[in-house]
Formats: structure tokens, sequence, C-alpha cells
């Protein structure tokens, strides 16, 4: 089955990365900063590659930081990726002051001194047993901010450089990864095809019934 | 395994594809360009067999003065699932955004960050750090410090600026990475120039490409030790002298760390 995906549009470059991927992935995405679609869209990509500051104050403006929590919150497909899974924290040390979505209650950090930054390139990441999306493999990584523990409920898989940092993480249908599936050859592509199978699997985001009702009403809302 | 293990990601290699006119041509120190292949047909097969990277370089657009060709950026992505780093005639903001709206995850500047250095600060807070390259064509010189001189648009022009003092403020601006290219090396097999590696090393923190010159085992060795963090080859593979699983296999060999070849079910 073909899964629709919502693409945010965060400003952010290499969105074309991802919706080459999902393509490639027989999945069918499109691209918008639509708070209303992406609280109901099926699967929903929050792509991450810019700065924390701007790409947290763009989530507000466009009220798409409560749609996210929400989102998180019942484990609705969802996928982000590099910024995006630190964005899912509570803040970063790229921006202070700025705020996160706040789906965990994490800080980035930068990676310690010795170690060069940006990680950009490819590195190989070990998931915990119990991840059901997750695999142990090869994957690229382009970023100089990272997580070192995982939240509370979350699986994850980790990345080594000098000191344990969190590669991705899992919880239900929700998938964020510090590295990108989208250029993370086989590996990226395969973890994709499991996350679009998961999200093909659960249940709509609102109440496929209720969706039934809305539309014969003529979509009144 | 070297002290540094885990401090650096595995060294990356980076199949190059000059393009005029939307197709790969490739010659012998920037000159006597002969065509090479379809782009396309080129990325696929170079990811497929194991390219960590890709790197297309517009070679026209700017001795031209043309846009970037923002079409080819999309028709590679459709088909490439490993980052594709983009360059040549890059100007503007606008034109760096049509190349990423287009599918390049990094975007190299190259005259442009000679005539107007500010738009690498512009492209780094906008894009973050990681996405902005600079694409350092240098020269041996005596007229400098360090031994090598910048130079610009397509190796036809002469800078006098310090190829070294260039990329350490381009870095300090906020490039994420450096291509270095050895226009004296470049296309022929030679080997790197290891004194500009090594002196780029020196300088910089971010990490480093080395490009021109690259045809044996040994030269991609050599580049690794100097501190390459990636390795670019572009005839090499394009004439068919070596393809990238042959070159991995050999290296990993010859005990540089890099990504194995993509199997099933492969750990690390």
């Amino acid at each position: 089955m073909s899964v629709d995906v919502y693409v945010l549009d965060t400003g952010a470059a290499n969105l074309a990365s991802m919706v080459a991927a999902l393509r490639r992935a027989d999945a069918r995405p499109t691209v918008g900063l639509d708070a209303e679609r992406a609280k109901d869209a099926r699967a929903v990509v929050l792509p991450g590659v810019g700065a924390f500051g701007p790409a947290a104050a763009q989530l507000q403006r466009s009220g798409l930081d409560d749609v996210l929590r929400r989102r998180i919150e019942r484990d609705a497909p969802t996928l982000a990726v590099c910024l995006g899974l630190q964005l899912l924290g509570r803040a970063s040390a790229e921006s202070r002051g700025a705020r996160g979505i706040g789906a965990f209650d994490l800080r980035a950090e930068r990676f310690s001194s010795g170690v060069r930054t940006p990680h950009l390139g490819w590195s190989p990441i070990r998931a915990e047993p119990n991840c059901e999306l997750l695999d142990s493999g090869w994957a690229a990584f382009a970023h100089s901010y990272r997580l070192t523990e995982a939240p509370v409920g979350w699986t994850a898989a980790w990345c080594e450089r000098g000191e344990r940092f969190i590669a991705a993480l899992e919880r239900g249908a929700v998938l964020a990864c510090q590295f990108h599936p989208e250029l993370s050859g086989d590996l990226g592509a395969r973890l994709l095809a499991r996350w679009l199978e998961r999200a093909a699997r659960s249940v709509s985001p609102t109440c496929p019934k209720q969706g039934a009702v809305v539309r014969a009403a003529g979509g009144v809302r | 395994m070297s002290p540094s293990a885990g401090l650096r990601p595995t060294v990356r290699i980076v199949p190059c594809l000059d393009v005029r006119d939307g197709r790969v041509v490739k010659g012998v120190r920037f000159r006597e360009l002969v065509d090479a292949g379809d782009p396309v047909e080129l990325a696929a097969r170079y990811a497929a067999d194991g390219a960590d990277e890709l790197c297309l370089l517009d070679i026209s657009a700017t001795l031209r003065g043309r846009e970037p060709d923002t079409a080819l950026v999309s028709r590679v992505r459709t088909v490439l699932n490993v980052p594709l780093l983009v360059g040549g005639g890059v100007r503007s903001q606008t034109q760096a955004r049509a190349l990423f709206d287009a599918g390049a995850d990094k975007v190299a500047l190259n005259s442009a960050a000679v005539v107007n250095p500010g738009l690498i600060d512009a492209l780094a807070a906008r894009y973050g750090c990681q996405s902005v390259v600079l694409a350092l064509d240098a020269r041996r010189s005596p007229r400098t410090g360090s031994g090598f001189e910048h130079v610009a648009r397509s190796g036809s022009e002469d800078t006098a600026r310090d190829a070294v003092d260039f990329a350490a403020e381009a870095e300090r601006r906020g490039v994420g990475e450096v291509i270095a290219t050895s226009v004296d090396r470049d296309g022929t097999g030679a080997g790197f120039e290891l004194e500009l590696l090594a002196a780029l090393r020196a300088a910089l923190r971010v990490p480093l490409i080395a490009s021109g010159g690259g045809r044996s085992t040994s030269d991609f060795v050599a580049a690794a030790k100097a501190g390459a963090d990636a390795l670019l080859a572009a005839s090499l593979f394009h004439f068919g002298r070596q393809t990238v699983s042959g070159l991995k296999t050999a290296l990993a060999r010859r005990g540089v760390s890099l990504r194995p070849l993509d199997k099933q079910g492969e750990r690390p």
C-alpha cells in the first residue's frame, strides 16, 4: 500500500532528498507547512537541515509545534530527521533561548571538544535489541549537536565517536533519526520501508469513521 | 586501529562528476576535456557500487555566466540514495536555494567565495555549516607563505591569495567542509598533493576532501594519512581504471577505515 506522507517545509535544505527517498520507497509525499494537514495526515516527516532557533520559531509560528507534540503523544506515524530529532526535545545549545517541541525533556549539546565537527559522513550505528524499526548498520550523518541519553519510554540506536550519542529513537510509529535515512543507502531505504509499512498499518490519526462523516458532510469544519 | 578511531568517521570515497552541457567530462589540469558519460547513469552506478557520497560540479556555469543546472540535480537526486554535493557557478543565495530545492544536500562555493565572501556567512546561517562547502582550487606558487595559491574561475584566474589562509577564512565564516583540489595534479594520476592536504589539515578543523591526482591505491592511502576525511576521484572511475568497490576493497586491505560495501544484513 502506498502511503500519503506530509513533508513539512520548515525552510530547511534537502527536502528534495527526503521527497526522492520517499518516492523510491513507493510513498506519495506532498510538501507543505499547514498545521491542519499535518494533524490529519497519515504520516508526517519533519526533515532536518538548518539551525535550531529559526526552525523552532517556524514551527511555533505555523502552530506545528502543538500538532507534532500531540502526534507524538499518541504515537502517530511521524519521522523526524537530524535537526528534526533535536527539535523534539526541549532546547539546544545551538540556539540559546529557543524552545523545542518538548516531546521529551532533553537538550541537544555540542560534541565534546576534541571530536571533529561537523560529524559529516558514515558511522556505524547499533540498535538496541528491542527496536522494531531500527537496525544496526552504517548511516550517513551531518551534525554538530547531539543527545547523549534516550528519553524514558523510547528505544534507541547508538553511535560512538569518542563518546556515545543517540543515532536514533523510536516509540510506536514515531521514529527520530540523528542520521539521514534518506541518504543512508540501503540501510536508510530499508528503514524508510519499515516505517512506511508501520504507518500503513496504524490507525488514521483522526478517527476514520469521523473522517468519513466530515467528507460526506462536504468538509464542514 | 589508530588512536583517533571513533573520533573521525570513516573515510568517504567520493566520485566526482564534472558536468558541461549536461554531460560528464574530464580533462587534465582542467583542460582538454573529453566526454565521460551520462551523469544520471554514472551517479546510479557509482552509488550502487559503494560510493559514500557524490560530487556534481557544473564546470561551465561560472565561465559562461550561466545559472546552475537545477534540472540535472533533480534527475540525479531521483536515483541517488547517498549525500549529494553540488557546486559550480553558485553566486547568490537564490541560486543556492534552487540547488537545495532540486536535491543538493551540500552546496559548494568557489569563485563566489572570492568575490562575495559574505555569501558563506549567509548560507551557513540559513542552512547550517554542514551544508556549505568551499571548493578550493589551488596550485603551487612561490608567491604565498604556504606555497599554494588559490585559483578561481575553473582554474583560469590566479588570485594571489594564499590557499591555506583563504580556506581558514572560509572556515571562520562558516563552511563546514573544504574540497582541496590541486590544479597541478587534477586528471594527471600523479597522486594527491599531499603537502597541500597536510597544510590545510593543520590549519582547519572542518572535514577535508582530497581532490586531484589520485590513481593508485597508495595515493589514496597517503591522502587519508595526510588527514583527508574524504577522497575524491573522477578520471579514475570514469575511464574504467578502477571501480568504487575495487578501490574500497583495496583500501580496506591497507587498513583504511571505510564504510563496508553495502550488503544485506551487514553489521558494523
